[in-house]
């Protein structure tokens, strides 16, 4: 039994929490650090959440996926309309337009899926098919039960259709009322955050729609259907300005406003750690984890497999969404180029560098990633900075080498580490003892 | 078969009828008959590839029968998923163990817990409303089931750090968690030594005692399965060739041919044949 400490764990973290955060506010404040490091410190906490996303879905329930930098840029460009909307220049005419719109839209979205949940729609076929079969013919019966479940479908579409045009009246009522009540400062932080969570959001519903059916495939074809997903963003962001001409497709976003700072980024971090640790150490992640453990076993133990990688997926998206949605209030513009598959690779060797199923870990590589990096440009010489993309990978061939599992493996730090059960004094049946006993005795003959 | 239709009786917990597997052009299971009756100690046993296992796999949902049905607890449930025959009160083990071999022994058992957790996935990130008080008490009742199995010091360790027979222990703990009414064993003394195996059995009598439980097991040692079983049901060829009580079984003939073939038909038991 571990001895157990004698101050709670998450006072040690809470106290290197708030020293990182005030160390790096006060050395760029100061400028102690130029303003070009800490852009590259609030990119490696931006990179931080996209890689705990990550290591939810591929390190925690063992789902490898490549579309993680689909989501990104999904919480990236949606999050720049919202924000771009407000700050200047309203592009569809008035600044709260797109946050209603988008908002709206998601709620639709939302209500159409319960809409089908709730009704039974995907049993709607099958039981009416055996109730017909009994009166007609199997190729009637079917015809007719085809039909009405894509009339159905089709009303329930209708009416979400309906209900988005209702609830944007309704968010316009709601917002429109929020903005005007609030200082301008305030409103100009209020929307930033309506545009980071709404990048999220809208990750995660994107994420649970593809994940419904790409979450069947076994685990290789899951990772290339991803890939898969992670183009299609990609291709569509390239054309996109044919439907947002705002978007600019392949010449790339620009104007939107400069909102990250290091504290939305440390603020955001923090929340998306203790949301993704809360989640872990309950039941819900220990059945996450039992997935990539033992599929068969997990489902014999009445985990509904399905469900706990949709849950996994979807967080991780959420994720990967929010630090999109900071990313593109970083730098200020976005082009597809940011968003392509090589890029897509980024997080994934993170977490397997960090160690996969390690929060702690993912934190520490995305940091170390992004200094070595950028703290690589700095140190080779003029006209050699493309060196870095094969010293990088030779590091990380050598770290693989030794450290297999990763830096960290599964272990973690401080208040991450999995709570220590109660140390209690249980009264064992006497049959079950002479079991036991007879059992250490065969052990030791 | 006459003997096996006289078993079926309203009581019975789990009653499969006509059950048929088919693998491509392979029949594993063919109009498979069985009938559990409740709180019993039920085994099933029979030659190498005679389907004792797609029978096990049919009855957990991980096959879908290619006929025939399945009813547990007067519900049909064949064609189920897997976890929601879980729900209805049926746990497993395994013939080659499957534990999660990453994770602590205590969690091993929480696992199996988690439909009975009785929080949310907003209560458990929140950490409000029931979250605390349930996780106590589910963490608790993991912590006993372990004091039961002799596991309790063993809790915080890996699961594959265990030696093979306390590995064999926790998956019955951890399929105990579940509560079932049944619990299926897929030759839990396999590869144990007898000093093991004879605990093993103190070990089966005490579960199916203390937790009022029907157990259904498949096992090759006929140690095991004489010793502890009520009734046997002999498989061969995916289909039933046999049951009744262990001595009925022992002195069956169409036993004997299957285990040592057609010249031993009459004189040798199965104990014989199996040791």
């Amino acid at each position: 039994m571990k001895k157990r400490a004698a101050i709670p764990s998450w006072v040690p973290t809470l106290l290197f929490a708030a020293l990182v955060f005030i160390a790096v506010q006060y050395a760029s404040d100061r400028e102690i650090i130029s303003r070009y490091w800490s852009q590259v410190i609030v990119f490696a906490a931006v990179t931080s959440i996209s890689a705990l996303g990550l290591n939810l879905i591929y390190g925690f329930n063992g789902q490898f996926s490549l579309g993680q930098v689909g989501f990104y840029a999904i919480g990236a460009y949606g999050s720049a309309l919202i924000t771009k909307d407000f700050s200047k220049n309203p592009w569809s005419g008035d600044p709260i337009g797109a946050l209603c719109w988008i908002m709206a839209a998601q709620i639709g979205i939302v209500l159409v899926l319960l809409a089908f949940q709730l009704l039974h729609i995907g049993d709607l076929n099958k039981s009416l098919r055996k109730t017909l079969s009994r009166t007609l013919k199997t190729h009637e019966a079917s015809m007719i039960c085809t039909l009405v479940t894509l009339v159905a479908s089709a009303l329930i579409l209708a009416a979400g259709y309906y209900a988005t045009l209702g609830l944007h009246w309704v968010t316009y009522r709601l917002m429109s009322a929020l903005f005007t009540a609030l200082p301008a400062n305030a409103a100009k932080n209020v929307n930033f955050l309506l545009a980071i969570l709404n990048g999220g959001t809208i990750a995660a519903l994107v994420a649970y729609l593809v994940g419904l059916p790409l979450l069947r495939l076994g685990s290789d074809y899951f990772g290339i259907a991803t890939l898969g997903f992670a183009i299609m963003v990609y291709t569509a962001l390239q054309n996109s300005d044919l439907v947002i001409p705002t978007m600019k497709g392949a010449r790339g976003m620009v104007g939107i406003p400069l909102y990250t700072t290091w504290g939305w980024a440390f603020g955001a971090l923090v929340v998306c750690i203790i949301v993704l640790r809360n989640l872990i150490r309950s039941s819900q992640g220990r059945a996450i984890i039992s997935v990539r453990e033992d599929e068969i076993a997990a489902r014999a133990m009445g985990v509904d497999v399905t469900r706990q990688k949709a849950v996994a997926f979807t967080f991780g998206a959420l994720f990967a969404g929010i630090a999109g949605a900071l990313y593109a209030h970083l730098y200020g513009f976005l082009h597809p180029s940011s968003f392509n598959t090589i890029k897509g690779f980024d997080p994934l060797i993170i977490i397997v560098f960090g160690g996969l199923g390690s929060m702690t870990g993912t934190i520490m590589a995305s940091v170390g990633f992004a200094l070595l990096i950028e703290g690589l440009r700095v140190v080779l010489p003029q006209g050699f900075e493309d060196w870095r993309f094969v010293i990088y990978p030779i590091l990380l061939l050598i770290v693989m080498l030794l450290r297999p599992s990763g830096l960290m493996g599964t272990k973690e730090w401080g208040w991450l580490r999995a709570p220590l059960p109660p140390e209690r004094d249980i009264p064992v049946p006497q049959r079950a003892l002479a079991a036991q006993q007879t059992h250490n005795h065969g052990e030791e003959a | 078969m006459a003997s096996a239709h006289s078993l079926a009786d309203s009581t019975a917990l789990l009653d499969i009828r006509d059950l048929t597997m088919q693998f491509g052009g392979l029949r594993a299971v063919s109009d498979l008959s069985l009938s559990v009756p409740s709180y019993g100690l039920h085994g099933l046993i029979g030659p190498n590839g005679a389907g004792k296992t797609t029978v096990f796999n049919m009855i957990s949902g991980l096959y879908v029968p290619s006929s025939g049905e399945i009813v547990f607890d007067d519900r049909m449930i064949n064609g189920m998923a897997p976890q929601q025959i879980s729900h209805l009160g049926v746990a497993r083990t395994f013939q080659n163990i499957r534990l999660f071999k990453d994770l602590t022994v205590l969690d091993n058992v929480r696992i199996a817990y988690h439909q009975h957790a009785g929080y949310n996935l907003i209560e458990a990130i929140t950490r409000l409303g029931r979250f605390r008080r349930q996780e106590r008490l589910l963490t608790e009742q993991a912590q006993d089931f372990l004091a039961v199995f002799g596991l309790q010091d063993r809790q915080l360790e890996l699961a594959k750090n265990l030696p093979y027979g306390e590995q064999r222990r926790l998956e019955i703990a951890r399929a105990l968690a579940v509560r079932p009414k049944l619990l299926l064993l897929d030759e839990p003394a396999a590869g144990m030594n007898p000093n093991e195996t004879e605990t093993l059995m103190q070990l089966i009598r005490f579960v199916h005692d203390e937790f009022n439980l029907t157990i259904l097991l498949i096992e090759h040692q006929m140690r095991v399965v004489m010793g502890i079983c009520e009734w046997i049901t002999v498989m061969d060829f995916g289909q039933v060739i046999a049951r009744g009580t262990p001595d009925d079984i022992q002195s069956n003939a169409a036993v004997i041919e299957a285990y040592l073939g057609k010249q031993f038909g009459k004189g040798l038991t199965p104990d014989v044949a199996a040791s």
